[in-house]
């Protein structure tokens, strides 16, 4: 229902009223006077050379340079609109440029982020790294092969286990649920939207222990930690996807004579399933990173395991964390893995960010935005 | 039945995540294939073993255990050994509990209630020995210091947030030469628990118990102040930032850092392997335990010469019998393996650890000559 | 076989109708379950931590304690962090939304989302390596010129770990989430209200104080609430880059700083073992019982908004 709000919006660059003349009658003039288009960009500019100026004069470091650059611009635009144009106007103006810069900002750790595990990972890179696991290794040379295959192992027995019940259970709270039962499951998968990671794991340390004696570490302990994460994430995607559904297509089945069931599944799922499927691949996405619950039940092994059921497993997070913290002797090869492991945990998820996007692309009814 | 799209497209992102993880390569890691074949023709014939050996418990021990498993792994390619450092009590606890476990690691020997339940799940005496000894550095980052002498109470002093600033007349009077800088002490701990906390504080509560009034602990506590750090890399990490810290962290790791003199008698000791090792020597062994139970009270307080005095030292626990002759052979081959000559250089290598003395690997081995196989 | 009086309005009841309700509100159930077996488990396991003497809450005396400050601890360093987080992120959410150009708000809301896809791991080595020691000239500034404000009295440690880096980490590490969940309910704004906003001749700022902020208004504010579960819970990060103690502090930039309860058992369950772990345990409860009660607080807020704000 979207789609045409953007068209609407005033553009960037064409701040002009073009017509949109305000209807405030304290403003006398039917047009007030505007300021030219490039007056933005020149101020900023200006207030780049002062405060460049000032840098130089005072030996200021580069981070406060941009600071006070980005201060004076605003303090600048805010006082030539006022002028030249009005005080709403200035305003207008002195948000946009705060808003330019919040996200501005916003890119920055992302950017440095990267910068950082790229510089520092992208040198253990190679084929090694992704075809041999720790066994055996000290000191130079090694790889990630078994932790590869314990995160996408562990992970994936999440996603089995998450995907059917959190879209089960926002199809009970959508389509049947009602009354009290309902509104206390939604409650409580919100709830659980909140269990802290580390709590997750102890939940399933516990619960294992419980069954199998202490000391019990298992990749599938790890898979049912994250699956507590996982599943209210699931739920609530799904819930809000089932929710975007037009009623008057489910009227439709119905008239049609088709059961509930199946128009559930032919009609309300597959309408939703590319959002559905993102949200899946989010969810993933989210937990795909997590240490601390891996931490305390799926351990740490320097072998491949295939067995989720049988012995620790190890897996990209806590294979980086360990790298780091407990490097051995000499240490910088070991730092180094830990940054090309989480290098190639970022990429994971890039992917399946990309492919959730690709997909979301591919399959949205024409209803997509 | 019910192909719902649904399906179909959360399927898709994990066949592709399956199908990149089988790209990378066949079904087990290249140097796992190769570790099995190389052997063959490396090692010799001679090995009979074969199986999976399990230990837990102390962390410390972890960078040690990469050494001796890769060491016995290769002379025995048939056995893989498997080491959960879970910390000391968790290895103990897991080993008291039963036999999914060979050996336990510990920084600290049995005592009391623990000791009584080891004996009762091993059906008698416990075999434990001393196999990794670990000498701990205390680093420092001075500009134009290279040489540090400190004694046990100016130490004790600095860490309990006494001594406050680099050119203190306590640290200036052990070093004459040095051109002490006015500057603040940033003393740095570790702020997860950890056996290394364990060890310096109870080196300091055994050589300046005045100054060092908190006792043996191995949580640092709020009311002394300083910077805490997460492990070894940590707090070599914060030292390294800043000019004027100090800390203390396994020597193996100290890098480039500084490390400090101890104060032992008359003499300051620099920390080398040979040094740390003589703690061993020096101390005796605790009374009243059997005879394969090895655990030594160490001389913190020595004033012997030569000898340095901060180590950590830790543990493997076992038992004299195994329901499982199996695991009765791993462990104690495995066990031998760690203290003899070359399962000592092996850990030196990957741990940077000291060599136990020749008279106390004496005595390990004939404790686990105790360890019946069929 | 048509079982009511109003059969033509309701479709007929299949048994694979009742198959599919029934396995619908299994997991709805399932759910239940898990959550109660969570807090059930928490309970039998870190009851003895609560009465534990002194050997077992190191350094403390007791578990109160013990913890007090670290409940201290983990509120402030949410609270901080949100604080940084949450301006930031409606001015993100609203830049991708209304102000950047339509054919780039896409890509630049998958950029922010990719701030999402990063492990707390990595957040917590790029905290320690990258961060602090950027952070520690602006933090010896206060300490040299606004010292006298007990928030930044000092001593900055040059490595940087001290409750402001946390905070700055954590607020990174909620951005994106917040940044999503908004630009979503901006997104969604009418365009009715916002056209009609423009057609008065309201600036853009004007318009979206008028039509955008009402309508999104609970969504803002369950955007944050989701933010602070997430830092209150937050494990690695915090562990990596704080220095921590056991007390209570509102000194942001000094030595000792008070520790997490997530990060606390990070640190101490690796070595911990037998009334430790339940102590570990129970505190582990005590952060499952905040993260509870600040949803709880979350949703009468939302509901109690979206009366007013027309939302869903």
């Amino acid at each position: 229902m979207t789609p045409p709000t953007q068209t609407l919006k005033q553009r960037p660059g064409a701040d002009g009223p073009r017509g949109s003349g305000p209807l405030n009658t304290q403003d006398q003039a039917l047009h007030t006077r505007t300021l030219p288009r490039f007056a933005p960009l020149g101020l900023l500019a200006a207030a780049t050379a002062v405060s460049v100026g000032i840098s130089l004069a005072l030996g200021w470091n580069r981070a406060a340079m941009v600071v006070v650059a980005a201060i004076l611009y605003l303090v600048a635009i805010n006082l030539v609109s006022r002028s030249v144009e009005n005080g709403r106007r200035a305003t207008d103006r002195t948000v946009t440029g705060l808003v330019t810069i919040a996200f501005l900002i916003a890119l920055l750790p992302l950017t440095t982020l990267l910068y950082t595990v790229l510089s520092n990972g992208l040198g253990a890179l190679s084929g090694e790294f992704f075809s041999a696991s720790m066994r055996n290794i000290i000191g130079e040379g090694g790889g990630i092969y078994h932790a590869i295959w314990g995160t996408l192992i562990v992970t994936g027995l999440a996603t089995l286990m998450s995907v059917p019940i959190g879209v089960f259970t926002a199809i009970y709270l959508v389509e049947y649920g009602k009354g009290a039962l309902a509104r206390w499951i939604t409650f409580l998968v919100d709830v659980m939207t909140g269990i802290p990671s580390i709590v997750a794991g102890l939940f399933a340390y516990a619960l294992f222990v419980l069954f199998l004696g202490p000391g019990v570490r298992s990749g599938f302990g790890g898979a049912v930690a994250l699956s507590v994460l996982m599943v209210p994430v699931v739920v609530r995607a799904t819930e809000e996807m089932l929710k975007l559904v037009p009623n008057e297509l489910r009227e439709a089945s119905y008239a049609l004579g088709v059961p509930r069931w199946r128009t559930i599944v032919k009609v309300v799922l597959r309408t939703a399933s590319a959002g559905i499927a993102t949200g899946v691949t989010l969810a993933v996405a989210r937990v795909i990173g997590e240490t601390a619950p891996l931490l305390v039940i799926a351990g740490s092994t320097d072998s491949v395991n295939f067995n989720p059921f049988d012995g620790r497993m190890a897996t990209l997070p806590v294979f980086t964390f360990y790298a780091y913290s407990e490097p051995g002797v000499p240490a910088e090869f070991s730092v180094e893995r830990a940054w090309g492991a989480a290098l190639v945990l970022i990429l994971i998820v890039l992917v399946l960010n990309l492919i959730a996007r690709l997909i979301s692309r591919a399959y949205s009814p024409k209803t997509g935005r | 039945m019910i192909k719902t799209p649904l399906h179909r497209r959360t399927a898709a992102p994990l066949a592709a995540a399956v199908a990149l993880g089988l790209g990378l390569s066949a079904c087990s890691a290249s140097n796992e294939e190769s570790s099995g074949g190389s052997s063959e023709s490396g090692s010799s014939s001679s090995s009979e073993l074969s199986g999976t050996l399990s230990g837990a418990g102390s962390s410390a021990q972890e960078a040690a255990m990469a050494g001796w498993r890769k060491g016995f792994q290769e002379m025995h390619p048939d056995v893989t050994v498997n080491y959960d450092p879970v910390g000391s009590g968790g290895g103990r606890e897991q080993f008291i509990a039963g036999e999914s476990l060979g050996f336990a690691g510990s920084d600290a020997f049995l005592e009391g209630d623990e000791l009584k339940k080891a004996q009762k799940r091993c059906g008698g005496d416990v075999v434990e020995i001393p196999a990794y000894v670990s000498p701990i550095a205390v680093i420092f980052n001075l500009p134009d210091v290279s040489e540090l002498n400190l004694k046990p109470e100016t130490i004790a002093g600095i860490f309990a947030g006494e001594i406050t600033n680099w050119n203190d007349e306590a640290i200036a009077a052990d070093n004459p030469d040095a051109d002490l800088p006015d500057l603040d002490i940033n003393p740095v701990h570790r702020s997860d628990e950890s056996g290394t906390t364990d060890n310096f504080t109870s080196y300091l509560d055994a050589t300046a118990p005045d100054i060092w009034t908190v006792g043996n602990i191995e949580v640092w506590p709020g009311k002394l102040g300083g910077e805490g750090a997460d492990g070894t890399s940590g707090v070599v990490q914060s030292v390294q930032s800043g000019e004027g810290s100090i800390g203390y962290a396994d020597a193996s790791q100290a890098g480039d850092l500084g490390t400090a003199s101890v104060g032992v008698g008359e003499e300051f000791v620099s920390y080398t392997p040979e040094a740390a090792a003589k703690v061993l020597e020096a101390s005796s062994q605790t009374e009243g335990r059997g005879e394969t139970d090895l655990a030594y009270d160490l001389a913190r307080d020595t004033t012997e010469s030569g000898v340095y005095p901060i180590v950590l030292v830790s543990y493997q626990i076992a038992c004299p019998e195994y329901s499982d002759p199996k695991q009765a052979e791993l462990t104690k081959a495995f066990l031998e393996f760690a203290i003899s000559k070359e399962g000592q250089a092996a850990s030196a290598d990957s741990a940077g650890s000291a060599p136990i003395p020749s008279s106390v690997a004496e005595k390990a081995q004939t404790a686990l000559d105790a360890i019946k196989t069929s | 076989m048509a079982d009511s009086s109003n059969e033509l309005t309701r479709p007929v009841k299949r048994l694979g109708d009742r198959i599919f309700s029934g396995t619908a509100l299994g997991a709805g159930v399932l759910i239940l379950v898990t959550l109660a077996g969570v807090g059930l488990f928490l309970t039998i396991e870190g009851l003895p931590g609560f009465t534990a003497d002194s050997s077992a809450t190191q350094p403390a005396d007791n578990f109160v304690g013990l913890a007090g400050p670290l409940v201290f601890g983990t509120v402030l360093s949410a609270t901080l962090a949100l604080m940084l987080a949450v301006p930031l992120a409606v001015g993100v959410a609203l830049f991708i939304s209304h102000y950047a150009p339509r054919r780039l708000s896409q890509g630049l809301g998958y950029l922010v989302d990719l701030l999402a896809a990063v492990p707390s791991v990595v957040y917590g080595l790029w905290g320690i390596i990258f961060l602090a020691p950027k952070l520690v000239p602006i933090y010896r500034w206060l300490e040299n010129n606004v010292g006298w404000i007990p928030f930044f009295s000092g001593p900055t440690l040059a490595s940087g770990r001290n409750m402001a880096t946390v905070a700055v980490v954590l607020a990174v590490m909620i951005l994106p989430i917040i940044t999503a969940i908004c630009r979503e309910i901006f997104l969604q704004t009418p365009t009715l209200h916002e056209e009609a906003a423009l057609a008065l001749g309201a600036t853009r700022w004007e318009m979206i104080r008028m039509a955008v902020f009402p309508y999104g208004r609970s969504g803002i504010v369950s955007a944050a609430m989701l933010g602070l579960g997430r830092a209150l819970g937050e494990t690695l990060a915090v562990t990596l880059v704080l220095s921590p103690a056991i007390l209570y502090s509102f000194n942001f930039i000094g030595a000792q700083n008070p520790s997490t309860i997530a990060s606390n058992i990070a640190l101490q369950f690796p070595e911990a073992s037998g009334l430790e772990v339940s102590v570990l345990i129970a505190t582990g409860l005590v952060l499952f019982l905040i993260t509870f009660v600040v949803n709880f607080a979350a949703r009468a807020v939302v509901n109690r908004r979206s009366e007013f704000s027309g939302a869903n």
